[in-house]
């Protein structure tokens, strides 16, 4: 059986270099970078040369802006509650877009519990933030903004050097979250006019353990973990210097191979969505259409009449992993907040796969998913009431309306008793 | 990959793949169709009866893997019992004979219990006498 992996939105292999380039760190050279020995000033060359590696990747004037967290989760945690407990005293005013990360949003819920407050950016359909929108939500006691490059649901590219302009216009702060573009699109953080952005090396070919937060220095910061004075007194911890090693290595292969990897994965993505188009019906893309304003690796979809988590597991058992924003995936039974928030129909929420690609991912592997896909889709239709209910005309398409019957939710309402959520 | 994991244990995923009386009923005696408000699923179970006794059951299902195979259980454990049988049915038969689900999952149960009695129910409402008979030997509620 054929292996499609097509989930690097959730993690990607060690690149054999990245990880040839971390190993000695494990065994050799085993120096805490606090130390003040030879064991410890070794270690502590190899984590500035990290801090220049992932500080090139981004564009920062300095290796000092970089500081290494554990995981995009601390990073966007410390952004958050960073910048809000050391302006305190200015205000106690959050604007964030509403589709930003669970680590960004539970951050900001931990915040408004303390009696900040938090103004909520709405998005288009298709997931993207109006500037304008961002910019009439900021008030004199608002300390930060949060916007993300690129939605980790449905690769939508947000105008984030716009928001920048505004931010800078009125003197706040712009956290930009680019966890699900580090790696596979440029990132220029002084075109971007962020004073924080975040990003994770498992997403490239790099190690997980490790996240990014650049800082600019004229950003108020507070640390959130309290302990020692590493990472200039900001993220208290010992470094975990093999994750960081790695971090830079991938960092620097992912600049040079930048245009290879927007290139490959484009070419993939439209050919996938083609395909997958052409053969099945009643299929919608979320988030906008491949090209300028979607991440080249990122598809978003629902197959109507069908539930996410059984196209999920059938994907698997025949080789091919994805992810879903379906409620049934979810611990909380929840569908993803972003698919709710672009106003996704819930039965279109309910059938959502996420398919996210990556280098090694050939033509084959798209054809494969395509033909597999297209009997998945038949399988689960043959067994779905709903495609019965919509063949016999009781139910409308929500993709393709043809007027005759009544909508999913209507009907879901029904025969639950209550809406679903 | 030369191990395989599954989400589910073996039973809830053999029932998944190979569904058991997946499919409608032509001229059903009873039909219920139950939604779960909590996740979105949609189940539906048709039953003929024989003599006072489920002489077939059938399922459609939108819904998860564990929403399917329990739709799928049901229908083949409520084979062959009485009516009255089969309105003493719960979901933790089901969670039983599928040898567990997780607790994210129970709902999943209660769903096939619940699209089960709602064909019960249309039943009785078709045939008044068989609901008549129906409650007089009902056992008493625990």
């Amino acid at each position: 059986m054929r292996n499609v992996y097509l989930d690097h939105q959730a993690a990607t292999p060690l690149l054999p270099e990245v990880f040839d380039a971390m190993k000695p760190y494990f065994t050799e050279h085993y120096g805490n970078a606090s130390s003040l020995h030879q064991h410890g000033l070794r270690v502590r060359d190899a984590l500035k040369k990290a801090r220049q590696q992932t500080a090139a990747l981004i564009h920062a004037e300095s290796e000092e802006e970089i500081f290494f967290t554990s995981d995009g989760t601390e990073s966007s945690n410390l952004a958050i509650k960073g910048v809000a407990y050391a302006n305190e005293r200015k205000g106690k005013h959050l604007v964030v877009t509403a589709t930003e990360h669970p680590s960004v949003m539970n951050s900001v819920e931990f915040l408004e519990k303390q009696g900040w407050t938090c103004t909520r950016i709405p998005v288009t359909p298709e997931g993207l933030i109006n500037p304008a929108d961002v910019a009439a939500a900021i008030t004199p006691q608002t300390v930060l903004v949060a916007v993300h490059h690129v939605n980790h649901d449905i690769g939508a590219i947000q105008p984030v050097a716009e928001v920048g302009r505004l931010c800078a216009e009125k003197g706040v702060p712009l956290y930009v979250d680019c966890e699900a573009s580090a790696g596979w699109l440029p990132i220029d953080v002084r075109e971007f006019g962020a004073s924080l952005v975040s990003f994770s090396p498992h997403r490239f070919y790099g190690p997980k353990g490790v996240g990014i937060l650049y800082r600019n220095k004229r950003a108020r910061l507070v640390s959130i973990l309290h302990g020692g004075v590493q990472e200039g007194g900001r993220r208290a911890g010992t470094e975990n210097i093999p994750a960081i090693v790695g971090a830079g290595v991938a960092a620097e292969i992912a600049q040079r191979e930048l245009p290879a990897r927007m290139a490959h994965t484009a070419h993939l993505q439209q050919r996938l969505w083609d395909g997958l188009r052409t053969h099945i019906e009643f299929i919608k893309l979320n988030g906008p259409v491949p090209g300028p304003r979607r991440i080249s690796t990122n598809l978003n979809l629902s197959t109507e009449f069908i539930e996410g988590e059984g196209q999920l597991l059938l994907c698997d058992l025949n080789g091919i992993a994805v992810a879903s924003g379906s409620s049934c995936v979810s611990k909380s039974l929840k569908i993803s907040h972003v698919l709710a928030a672009i106003g996704l129909d819930h039965a279109l929420a309910q059938g959502n796969l996420i398919l996210t690609l990556g280098m090694a991912n050939t033509e084959e592997d798209i054809d494969y998913v395509i033909e597999t896909f297209a009997k998945i889709v038949a399988k689960l239709r043959n067994m779905s009431p709903m495609w019965e209910e919509f063949e016999s005309g009781e139910i409308d398409s929500v993709i393709a309306p043809r007027g005759i019957g009544k909508s999913f939710s209507q009907h879901a309402a029904e025969v639950s008793g209550k809406a679903a959520h | 990959m030369s191990e395989t994991y599954t989400l589910y244990n073996p039973t809830v995923m053999d029932h998944f793949m190979n569904p058991r009386n997946m499919g409608d009923i032509k001229d059903a005696d009873g039909v219920g169709e139950v939604g779960a408000a909590a996740c979105g699923d949609i189940m539906k179970i048709s039953i003929r009866i024989k003599d006072g006794k489920i002489a077939d059951a059938r399922f459609k299902t939108f819904g998860c893997g564990s929403a399917i195979a329990s739709s799928s259980m049901a229908t083949e454990l409520i084979k062959g019992r009485t009516v009255e049988e089969a309105m003493n049915f719960t979901n933790q038969e089901v969670v039983s004979a599928l040898g567990g689900l997780p607790p994210v999952k129970i709902h999943c149960s209660v769903l096939a219990e619940e699209a089960l009695k709602a064909a019960l129910e249309d039943y009785m409402k078709r045939h008044p006498e068989a609901a008549a008979e129906a409650r007089q030997t009902e056992a008493v509620p625990a």
